[in-house]
């Protein structure tokens, strides 16, 4: 038997999408390849095209990530090639200072937005929310599209201003004016920052677009017997994502348009008292830098739920499902996630305790902040619980969740440090925070995105992913992601402040040029371990080994019940009816209980 | 030719460690799924146990290696630091615990509960108690922190003592200007409208200036400018009014374990009391080299890294020495009204009783240094 045939030798005849319901949609018949691959309006491709646009981000993000950790880590060497690949920008094989900005700068923006929002919630959002709330597509379709479309577009003027001769933004993904303002003050302040503020604005726009569409296909277009309480966790994590998008993106967005007038059309928004060495005194008087910030973090704290909510609600679906127990607290984790989505919105300055700001104020962001703990304790005890006396099969899905869950303790534990503002006052802006952010939102994030590729990749292409890949992925990458995260909350220790190009002048910061090599080094690496998951992701596409039954993980929820290779519409037929909760593992002793079972006379009830 | 060699390997190791995935893959089918699923989880429940362990070895280990590099090795060098490293200590303790115990119940539990034919699921959908519990002590510990904090932070954000020296330290790409108030202890007002890099860095009003309403102000005339150092006394509370002339930058003392933004029009403060002199402390960290470094803590454009200032932290007697040798920066801008220069001149036009007192006891000064 060859290789091939072993691979295959279980494939049974499936459903394609040419026999399922007539009267709901029947264009699709004719589906071109314009119509089926670049603009489609269905919600899985959507999704796809979310999926993979986000690992082209996700790669060049990360490429960037190990180009400026060259620098942090080896800055006496020279790397001769750099100059081939960056030109100006690595002049003698060295990494300029202002290319060290612009790469730090836009490894932020696409990280944060361009994968963590678009490649996450746009990716499992689409995929998920009408197959899991028993939906045909999404409430609209058209705007589905558009919302893909116009982060397509988003990228593109974002690449673009990688190749302008005055590089692209280099002020930080947060953009503070004046710096972001200025042109004079800083090189990437000029086209790189107009193309920033556009790219970004279309990002909201495509953010927008999906958003509505989520939080109108979840209310709206749940199937017979689907009642809110009954939603998967999943749905719920990624409704509240979609809410705070809504209610969020906006004000940033207000925030930008403020920062394009000030940059092109003379308005003194956020400038005042300015004198810029290279131009001398400025005319604009009375406005206020920390406008801004207001405006920016009303979204950009949010925005760390919006990233984070979505890898919660899979997790809690993955760990249920392969503890083969239920999810322990439904409610207290869809209360959680209402609790943590209302005070998202509530604690956003705490990223200004050392701006200036009123002290009483200070003090209530304070008291907001570490109110969040709670919630989040609840999660992560919840989560713990389920897997108390389950019966784990560790699938790598469910190694990346159980990965996230020790991740998101890990950096979680830190943000009590720096949500108290007695303690920001000393750590804020130093390598503690970056160790915080990346390991709770970055890698954590990463892990839930990780842990829903893995899981749902045999619904997505009707394959599985390499399974022993797998397993090396999540070892290698979860020892990588702690041995470049964990040292750094020392640095933070020591003061050493985030953004700095080289630390060789400073008496108080030189100290750690070793550990500095150390996490370059293992940074590289890892960033090699992921191109191996997207080796395995798109050899697994096209090679890998066919799925042969519609439920591979034994799994409750609805989309288990469509064809292997669903159709634009899912189901064959009628869309079924769901008689119960997505986490009925375990009961009376069935390993599990799909939705669309009805409630049996001698069930017991819990 | 050796960063080819290094591609070379890399993806020499790639494709060995992809071929020997799939080869398995296929020796798994052959197998049976049921079974490698089943020798798989044996291996992935031990790999929970072993990373457990050597996760903690590894944050000890990570501890003993690096805690010396950091500020805890070394005393707070202000009376509001050892506030900060005292709450840093107590949260670490309650962060600890939590940490620890949260993680071995996560590994412990992936290990113990791994796939088992024999294990009967015990359904656990939701337990009241248990989940008001875990809600309640996390509740009443962040209290604590909040509490603890706060009585901090608003002992930080307080008003400096009546008796505190003022000093401004304006930010601006890329270094730190120091202003001191001269003789009269009054800062004199400034418009950055006056900026004149030559000679005038802060803008202080020094001359009439019709066209945008500025008046000449006497209090701005005794005025101590200085670039890169500050000078301050050890066990005197020090008031930092903070400026910035361009963007915004922060003031980062990490050695005081204190910052504070530098914003454009919009003035902030901060003030803290040192403990230690630099002298002192180059004794307490054995580094000869030691010095307090003012590190700007927000992005500020390319040469952020290097926006380096420095604290000298003196004994009121050396700073009283250092005090007389300063010149207000208005005679460097205009040498002619220099007393030093004009042994004769006696102020004929006088705007105002300060401007005599600051001339004269600026000339007190500059005769006491002769």
């Amino acid at each position: 038997m060859s290789n091939e045939a072993i691979l295959h030798s279980s494939v049974v005849a499936h459903d394609h999408h040419d026999s399922h319901d007539d009267t709901h949609h029947e264009h699709h018949h004719h589906e071109t390849f314009i119509t089926k691959y670049v603009f489609s309006q269905d919600h899985k491709m959507i999704a796809k095209q979310f999926l993979i646009t986000g690992m082209f981000w996700a790669v060049l993000g990360g490429f960037m990530s190990v180009l400026f950790r060259l620098q942090l880590g080896y800055p006496d060497s020279t790397f001769p090639w750099l100059e081939d690949i960056i030109g100006k920008w690595g002049k003698g094989g060295h990494i300029s200072a202002e290319a060290y900005y612009a790469l730090v700068t836009t490894h932020g923006t696409v990280l944060v937005f361009f994968v963590l929002t678009a490649g996450l919630s746009g990716t499992f959002a689409n995929l998920l929310i009408p197959l899991q709330v028993g939906a045909r597509d999404m409430a609209s379709p058209f705007m589905n599209m558009l919302s893909y479309w116009f982060f397509f577009l988003a990228g593109l003027v974002m690449l673009s201003s990688i190749f302008v001769e005055t590089g692209p933004f280099s002020g930080g993904w947060t953009a503070y004016p004046p710096l972001s303002a200025l042109g004079s003050a800083s090189p990437g302040s000029k086209t790189g920052m107009d193309l920033w503020i556009i790219a970004m604005a279309l990002f909201v726009v495509s953010s927008l677009l999906g958003g509505l569409n989520y939080i109108a296909t979840i209310l709206n277009m749940r199937t017979k017997g689907m009642s809110m309480t009954r939603l998967p966790l999943t749905i719920w994590a990624l409704f509240f994502t979609a809410v705070l998008g809504v209610l969020s993106f906006p004000v940033l967005l207000s925030g930008f348009i403020l920062l394009i007038f000030d940059r092109n059309f003379g308005t003194s928004f956020y400038l005042s008292d300015i004198f810029v060495s290279s131009v001398g005194a400025l005319p604009n008087e009375g406005g206020s830098a920390i406008l801004f910030q207001h405006l920016f973090w009303f979204l950009g704290h949010p925005e760390v739920y919006i990233i984070l909510l979505p890898a919660m609600g899979m997790v809690s679906e993955i760990l249920s499902t392969n503890a083969r127990k239920p999810i322990f607290g439904y409610m207290a984790m869809v209360g959680s996630m209402f609790a943590i989505a209302i005070l998202a919105f509530l604690v956003w300055a705490h990223h200004m305790f050392v701006t200036g700001l009123n002290p009483f104020l200070g003090s209530i962001f304070v008291l907001l902040t570490l109110l969040i703990a709670v919630p989040s304790a609840i999660k992560v005890f919840n989560w713990i619980t389920t897997l108390w006396r389950g019966n784990i099969r560790f699938t790598p899905a469910m190694l990346f969740a159980i990965g996230f869950v020790s991740l998101f303790i890990s950096g979680g534990l830190t943000g009590i440090w720096l949500g108290n503002s007695a303690i920001d006052i000393h750590l804020h802006d130093t390598y503690f925070v970056i160790a915080h952010f990346h390991i709770v939102m970055g890698v954590a994030s990463m892990f839930g995105m990780f842990a829903g590729i893995y899981h749902w990749f045999p619904k997505m292409y009707g394959r599985y992913l390499n399974n022993n890949l797998g397993y090396i992925h999540f070892w290698l990458t979860m020892i990588g992601a702690y041995l470049i995260f964990w040292p750094m909350h020392y640095q933070g220790f020591a003061g050493m402040p985030r953004r700095y190009y080289d630390f060789s002048v400073w008496e108080s910061f030189k100290q750690f040029a070793d550990l500095n090599r150390f996490i370059s080094t293992v940074a590289t690496i890892v960033f090699f371990v992921q191109i191996m998951f997207l080796f395995n992701f798109f050899y697994s596409i096209f090679k890998g080994r066919k799925v042969t039954s519609t439920n591979p993980w034994s799994s409750n929820t609805l989309e288990w019940t469509t064809p292997i290779n669903p159709g634009h519409g899912n189901w064959v037929g009628e869309i079924p009816e769901v008689h119960r909760w997505a986490y009925d593992y375990g009961k009376d002793g069935k390993d599990f209980i799909p939705q669309t079972t009805p409630v049996g006379d001698d069930e017991s009830v819990h | 030719m050796s960063t080819v060699l290094v591609i070379a390997v890399a993806v020499l190791v790639f494709l060995v460690i992809f071929q020997i995935a799939k080869a398995s893959e296929y020796v798994a089918i052959l197998k049976g799924e049921d079974r490698s699923r089943k020798e798989n989880n044996k291996i992935n429940g031990f790999f929970m146990i072993t990373f457990l362990i050597a996760g903690l070895i590894g944050v000890y280990y990570c501890n003993e290696l690096l805690v010396d590099k950091t500020l805890f090795a070394q005393p707070s060098a202000s009376v509001q630091g050892e506030r900060v490293d005292d709450m840093m200590k107590l949260t670490l303790v309650i962060t600890g615990i939590v940490f620890v115990l949260t993680q071995i119940a996560l590994f412990v539990f992936a290990y113990k509960y791994q796939e088992n034919d024999n294990r009967k699921v015990f359904f656990f959908p939701h337990n009241n108690t248990m989940e008001i519990i875990w809600t309640v002590i996390p509740a009443i510990a962040l209290t604590v922190l909040v509490v603890i904090g706060l009585r901090n932070w608003f002992f930080f954000t307080s008003d400096a003592p009546k008796e505190s020296a003022v000093v401004e330290v304006t930010g601006k790409q890329f270094g730190w200007i120091f202003r001191y108030a001269g003789e009269d202890g009054v800062f004199g007002k400034k418009y950055y409208r006056m900026i004149d890099p030559a000679n005038n860095s802060l803008g202080l009003n020094w001359r009439d200036s019709a066209d945008i309403n500025i008046k000449d102000d006497p209090a701005a005339h005794d005025d101590i400018v200085q670039d890169q150092t500050m000078y301050v006394v050890k066990e005197k509370p020090v008031k930092l009014i903070i400026n910035s002339r361009d963007v915004i930058h922060d003031v980062g003392l990490s050695a005081f374990r204190l910052k504070m933004d530098a914003v454009p029009g919009t003035p902030t403060t901060l003030w803290f009391t040192p403990k230690y002199t630099t002298k002192e402390m180059r004794e307490i960290t054995g580094n000869p080299n030691y010095q307090y470094e003012i590190s700007c803590d927000q992005m500020c454009g390319n040469g952020h890294y290097s926006m380096k200032g420095i604290i000298e932290v003196v004994t009121q007697a050396e700073y009283d020495e250092w005090q007389a040798k300063q010149k207000p920066a208005y005679y460097a801008a205009f040498p002619d009204k220099d007393p030093s220069n004009q042994q004769q001149a006696v102020p004929v036009a006088v705007d105002s009783a300060k401007k005599v007192t600051a001339l004269s006891s600026a000339k007190s000064i500059s005769t006491a240094s002769n």
